[in-house]
């Protein structure tokens, strides 16, 4: 609650979460004259989110992000009235995360020695995000997107067969060996005391099943579990295990869409990331009508640029599009704009970002129907301009110029 | 230590030898820039015609330059006999869409010349703003620029872009695009642009520059008399793309002028009277000119060593202009291909590597008359914070 009038305004909040946000808008309604002076006007604002869960997702494995510009997007974030970074920390390509149990998963598996993250880079990125309300949830995501990790870490992953013989290359986490499960358990103890939100993402997208099935003991172990030739149960299986192991440390879990369509047992809080763009309605239906959380990506997926005015079909996203009661909708807490680095480092991240996840943000934020493309239009302009004036690189909008540029 | 690379002498110096001096000059489209490099133990050797050659060599030397996990920097025996295949090698940057900070200009022509590039073209004004401060018409920056205090280029700084471009050995040709694309000029030059009309009266809005009357011509020379003077290649770039006639139909005058000139309904003839009456002027000034392919398009009569400019890209339909403009006996250069400014998701640098200028149909005579090509970094959502990265 804000109210500017003379001679004293006034933010009150619950929490000190809440008073962030109100100082953010604070910030905003100021503004300056053609003399230099500072004005604000009397106000009277009731303000809440719509959504509790409004993310940001950046990718260091497949290119490091010096710390630097993980704090300036923080900043950017928060400007934006986004609270969670869902820091995706490593992956196939590298892996930057200094473990303390586990050194040599980085010094063998980063992209070189000066390219990684301390424990201390770590809690500074977590107190800096605190600090402007923002949720650190890591995601330290497997079976699949794990080659990095075979690299410090001998036999975790599946190692691939042509007919009777290993080919030297490896597939995604062994799922029948116990020293995997041996090595999670230590691995996510050490997450868990690391990050101290109460979730952690596990992954479990895009597993590749060749490797697997190419491998004699993997084959064997079907057999005898019974799953036949479905290996989507074997991934379930695997799964399964960690979802536990992460449990036993009191930590919810957040899981990429392909768990729950391949069917494993979720916990009842297991919050569902839908991703994948065709039919995501469809699937917001079915992950909320078995009554999990789920929180959207599929239509936000901002490193798939393209040329022209884009936020504009980012902005008008309607999450709780789709079939489904008052119950389920309930159930969809929110969402992430998804920055992959594929082809994003330092040099173009951050207007690579911005203003664009600006339009995912108001959607997150905004009641249902701020949906004005016209209005909207102006006001981006104007919070990009000042989104420069902060620091923040943020690409323009379209044609024209702000008072104080880059 | 076991193997370590026996170290011949080291190498502390290159030699240059220029066969033409002199580095004062500018560069232009003739300029030679082949040059031989020799790198062998106890001499380096850069050899060539023109300082713009050793400029290239330059660049191709540091290129070869390595460094070791010691931090040794060692050079590998080399034999180099090089030369561009093309003589314009071009960027251009959109200076009115957005405008882009000295510094922004200034790194980019680093850049160019990190990968040979030895044309900027400067689409200094369009509709949207007018940034440049013209010492004839000190009005057109002042109702035209974004902001007249703070996003202008004053002449210092062209003076600075043209130096520091020729210390690099980049050609500086700068775009005055008219009669379109002059929304801009109409504040600082009332009286230029055509008022358009809502039936008998004036809509208030404005179109094109004005054809019919007598002060557009003067206008025109005065300007282009300053820029011919400012801006020292032989080349200016005068435009001449997307006129759009709507507002030119709606004028009473214009249409009485119309069919005073028997022009019929054919508002292109009306846009070859200007242009033709432009091209005179830019003559008349001892330079030589770049059009967009429209004014080609459109069966202006043209010089015959104007440079057509080839960018529409539909459907790759450039590559059959490539071939009608060159059998009429024109230079091209080829831009359709290379809009850097429409974005795409992976590697499009592969798109653009692609492309092979003279795969047209055409006698090697014809082929002869393509110069080169120009990346083009049109700024309606690129600025400074955004052109290096998607630039590079």
């Amino acid at each position: 609650y804000l109210s500017v009038s003379e001679p004293v305004a006034v933010l009150k909040a619950p929490e000190v979460w809440g008073a962030l946000r109100g100082l953010e808008t604070f910030s905003q309604l100021v503004h300056e004259d053609d003399y230099g002076s500072f004005l604000v006007n009397e106000s009277e604002i009731n303000d809440f989110p719509r959504f509790a869960h409004r993310g940001v997702l950046l990718d260091t494995s497949r290119h490091y992000l010096p710390l630097k510009t993980i704090l300036t997007n923080l900043d950017a974030m928060a400007f934006n009235k986004f609270n969670v970074f869902h820091w995706h920390i490593v992956d196939d390509q590298s892996f930057p995360y200094q473990s303390i149990y586990f050194p040599e998963l980085s010094d063998k598996g980063a992209y070189s020695s000066n390219l990684i993250y301390t424990p201390a880079d770590v809690r500074l990125v977590i107190e800096y995000a605190r600090l402007r309300g923002i949720r650190v949830i890591p995601e330290f995501d497997t079976p699949g997107h794990t080659q990095s990790w075979g690299k410090g870490q001998k036999d975790l992953l599946t190692p691939c067969y042509n007919g009777q013989q290993p080919t030297g290359s490896f597939g995604p986490v062994n799922p029948v060996w116990n020293t995997t499960y041996d090595f999670m358990t230590m691995f996510f103890k050490e997450i868990s005391s690391v990050f101290p939100d109460e979730f952690i993402h596990l992954g479990g997208d895009e597993v590749d099943f060749s490797c697997w099935k190419s491998n004699p003991e993997v084959k064997e172990f079907m057999k005898k579990q019974g799953f036949g030739t479905d290996y989507a149960k074997l991934e379930s299986y695997y799964v399964q295990n960690i979802l536990d192991i992460v449990s036993s440390y009191n930590k919810g879990q957040m899981v990429w869409q392909e768990v729950f369509d391949h069917k494993a047992q979720l916990k009842p809080d297991t919050v569902v990331q839908v991703w994948m763009a065709n039919n995501y309605a469809h699937e917001l239906s079915s992950v909320t009508g078995a009554g999990l959380t789920a929180i959207l990506s599929a239509p936000w997926y901002l490193d798939y640029i393209s040329y022209g005015q884009d936020w504009k079909k980012y902005y008008s996203v309607e999450p709780l599009k789709f079939s489904g009661s008052e119950k389920q909708k309930k159930l969809v807490i929110g969402g992430e704009a998804c920055l992959w680095g594929a082809f994003v480092d330092a040099t173009n991240l951050t207007p690579r970002l911005w203003p664009r996840a600006s339009a995912v943000g108001e959607r997150l934020w905004s009641s249902s129907n701020v949906t004005n493309l016209q209005d909207a239009y102006k006001r981006l302009r104007h919070h990009r301009c000042r989104m420069l004036s902060r620091g923040i690189a943020a690409e323009p909008v379209f044609v024209g110029y702000c008072a104080h540029e880059a | 230590a076991e193997n370590e690379p026996s170290w011949e002498t080291p190498c502390t110096e290159l030699l240059v030898y220029i066969s033409t001096p002199g580095c004062d000059g500018f560069p232009s489209l003739d300029s030679k820039e082949n040059y031989k490099l020799s790198v062998s133990k106890g001499s380096m050797l850069l050899s060539a015609e023109t300082i713009w050659g050793a400029l290239r060599g330059l660049e191709t030397f540091s290129q070869l330059v390595g460094r070791d996990e010691n931090g040794m920097y060692y050079i590998n025996e080399t034999e180099i006999v090089d030369f561009p295949r093309f003589p314009h090698r071009g960027l251009l940057l959109d200076t009115s869409r957005h405008y882009l900070p000295l510094r922004a200009i200034l790194e980019t022509l680093d850049v160019m010349a990190y990968n040979k590039f030895n044309v900027f073209h400067w689409h200094i004004v369009d509709d949207p703003s007018f940034p440049y401060e013209s010492s004839t018409f000190p009005e057109l920056s002042k109702k035209g620029a974004f902001n007249a205090m703070t996003h202008v280029y004053t002449a210092s700084d062209v003076r600075t872009v043209i130096e520091h471009a020729r210390l690099r050995g980049i050609r500086v040709i700068a775009e005055f695009d008219t009669p379109g694309h002059t929304l801009s000029w109409g504040p600082g030059a009332p009286g230029l642009l055509t008022p358009c009309y809502v039936g008998k009266t004036p809509s208030g809005a404005y179109g094109p520059i004005n054809p019919i009357v007598n002060s557009t011509y003067k206008f025109v020379t005065s300007l282009f008399q300053e820029v011919s003077t400012v801006f020292p290649d032989f080349f200016l770039h005068l435009g001449g793309d997307e006129v759009d006639f709507t507002c030119w139909k709606s004028n009473p005058e214009i249409r009485a002028f119309m069919t005073e000139m028997g022009f019929g309904e054919d508002y292109k003839k009306l846009e070859s009277f200007y242009i033709q009456r432009l091209l005179d002027i830019v003559s008349s000034l001892g330079k030589g000119y770049i059009v967009w392919q429209e004014v080609f398009d459109n069966d202006v009569k043209l010089r015959p060593d104007t440079i057509i400019h080839v960018w529409k890209d539909n459907n790759m339909q450039y590559v059959k202009e490539m071939a009608n403009v060159t059998r009429a006996g024109y230079q091209a250069l080829l831009s359709a291909p290379w809009y850097l400014n429409r974005i795409s998701y992976g590697q499009d640098w592969i798109q653009a590597y692609k492309v092979e200028p003279l795969h047209f149909e055409g006698s090697p005579k014809q082929k002869a008359l393509v110069m080169g090509g120009e990346a083009c970094m049109w700024g309606e959502y690129v600025d400074v914070t955004n052109l290096t990265p998607r630039l590079w």
